[in-house]
């Protein structure tokens, strides 16, 4: 599903988040990304949805080479991911279910199916019944709930979060990674950063350590499904 | 209508919803177009309607045409008759030279210092009327080199160039009006592209956020579109109605004005195809100026995460 290709990146302000990285992650896999902050961690995720393109090196999504899609497919490629934040980026002044509903609105979703795709997310995340309600009036877990939802709504292929569990306390935090699980489980492919290597060793099937923008493998079995560059 | 229709309609709903929630900046910005619309618009309607109460001094172009003296009448006659000929002439009368004596002592109150004249001194004369379309400026002069270049003719005489300056004036305030309205139009430009500017970094995070779940450009632009144009609409409908205020308002004191000189003009108000004409520029404004506000500001909001 994901592959880098010896991938450097270089941000404009001359700050090098990634040295030479070569991963692989395969379709259907719940894959760990950790190290610490300012490891490149974000800079992968950032990578494969396409909000940077590589400085170097390949980066292939679901087949596609990032470094040469055309702009204009970007809308298109995007729509193959879904992206959890650690701040959930939810619209305040939207009810829930505006907020949810706005991946399928973007494609073009007919109305009726938008309300009953929104309706069958909520559900998955266990928040059936608050659509009306404003991100504000709800709970923080609820809150990073939604911004799931908001990313599963479009049935993407490849689910990314960055941090899901940062600003929540561990049971909320278990219980958000009980989530990814089950999506996992029905196929979609679930690629998480995170410091928290409590959770990443409970979930992970592939975990993949960062350091100073390099991979330092898996911390205990021998890279299976991580590929060093040649 | 279909599911692209749907999503304008969507998107047309969204952009009024969100200008009825700000209803007092709504209205200052509405004010503001409307104004600068308006402003044109009432002084075309000005020209118009001064065009329109001058209109029967087209009837009072006139043009003599003096003979020299040595020219006999039958000559006169006979140049009289191929005037009358002639396209864009509507009358020629000739008046002989012992004709425009008798009248000219009749009414000047010379009549007994001419009795001492020997000779008539005045020469055969012909007053032409040209038809009304052949009486703007380049027609009317046209015609009076027409006459002149007659070896017979003496002097041609254009005896309402008054009108012809008027005309003139009206056609002056017309251009220079021209102008203004391109001005003004620039201003409305400017006033809803930095609107929609401001609406656009205002939601700054909303833009991101479709974007990041696969928003096209054409997506996001959509309700500033929209914005735009229900502005651009909206300040030509007020435009329309601070016009049509200005009209009542003067109708009555103009009426009595023309009634005073005898006239019976009444104030005109605008034609349904300029108040069209109004809100379709009023539109398109709102339209290119957001365009240009989204082209300029959207493509530089990328998401980040």
């Amino acid at each position: 599903m994901i592959t880098f290709e010896r991938v450097g990146k270089r941000y404009p302000n001359g700050r090098v988040a990634l040295e030479n990285v070569s991963l692989h992650i395969a379709a259907g896999e719940m894959a760990f990304l950790t190290g610490r902050s300012g490891a490149g961690k974000s800079t992968v995720l950032r990578l494969i949805a396409l909000l940077e393109r590589p400085s170097r090196g390949v980066v292939l999504v679901n087949g596609q080479n990032t470094g040469t899609l055309a702009s204009r497919r970007i809308p298109a490629f995007r729509r193959q991911i879904g992206v959890v934040f650690q701040d959930h980026r939810l619209l305040p002044d939207r009810p829930v279910f505006d907020n949810v509903a706005l991946p399928l609105a973007v494609a073009g979703v007919a109305l009726r199916e938008i309300d009953r795709r929104v309706r069958a997310s909520l559900d998955q995340v266990g928040l059936l019944g608050k659509e009306r309600l404003l991100p504000g009036e709800l709970s923080v877990g609820e809150q990073q709930r939604v911004g799931i939802a908001r990313a599963v709504v479009s049935k993407p292929p490849l689910l990314i979060a960055d941090e899901p569990t940062g600003n929540l306390d561990p049971t909320l935090a278990l219980e958000v990674m009980r989530v990814f699980k089950r999506f996992q489980e029905v196929g979609v492919t679930v690629v998480v950063a995170t410091h928290d290597l409590h959770l990443a060793q409970e979930f992970a099937q592939t975990q993949i350590v960062l350091e100073d923008g390099r991979v330092q493998g898996t911390p205990e079995a021998p890279l299976p499904t991580l590929q060093a560059a040649p | 209508m279909g599911i692209w229709g749907a999503r304008h309609v969507q998107a047309l709903l969204g952009s009024l919803g969100r200008l009825a929630r700000n209803p007092l900046a709504t209205l200052f910005t509405l004010t503001v177009i409307a104004v600068a619309l308006a402003l044109p618009a009432v002084l075309g309607l000005a020209v118009t309607n001064a065009r329109l109460a001058t209109g029967d001094f087209a009837d009072a172009v006139d043009m003599t045409v003096y003979f020299k003296t040595d020219i006999p009448l039958a000559k006169a006659e006979q140049l009289a008759r191929s005037a009358r000929a002639r396209h864009g002439i509507a009358g020629v009368t000739l008046v002989s030279a012992e004709q425009g004596l008798a009248e000219f002592r009749e009414h000047s109150g010379f009549g007994e210092a001419l009795k001492a004249l020997g000779d008539n001194p005045l020469p055969h004369v012909l007053n032409v009327h040209p038809t009304p379309d052949a009486s703007d400026p380049a027609a009317l002069d046209a015609l009076k080199r027409y006459f002149a270049a007659w070896p017979e003719v003496d002097l041609v005489q254009i005896d309402s160039e008054w009108v012809l300056r008027f005309a003139a004036i009206l056609e002056l305030l017309r251009r220079a009006l021209t102008v203004l309205a391109a001005g003004l139009g620039l201003g409305v430009l400017a006033v809803i592209g930095n609107t929609i500017r401001l609406e656009i970094l205002n939601r700054r995070a909303e833009i991101e956020i479709t974007k990041l779940v696969g928003g096209t450009n054409a997506f996001v632009r959509r309700p500033f579109l929209y914005t735009g144009v229900l502005y651009g609409l909206g300040g030509a409908l007020l435009a329309w109605a601070l016009v049509g205020m200005a009209v009542l308002f003067l109708a009555d004191p103009v009426g009595r004005l023309a009634a005073l000189y005898g006239s019976r003009f009444a104030l005109a108000g605008p034609t349904p195809r300029e108040v069209g004409g109004l809100l379709v520029t009023g539109a398109a404004l709102g339209w290119l100026g957001a365009w240009l506000s989204a082209a300029r500001h959207l493509s530089r909001i990328e998401p980040r995460a």
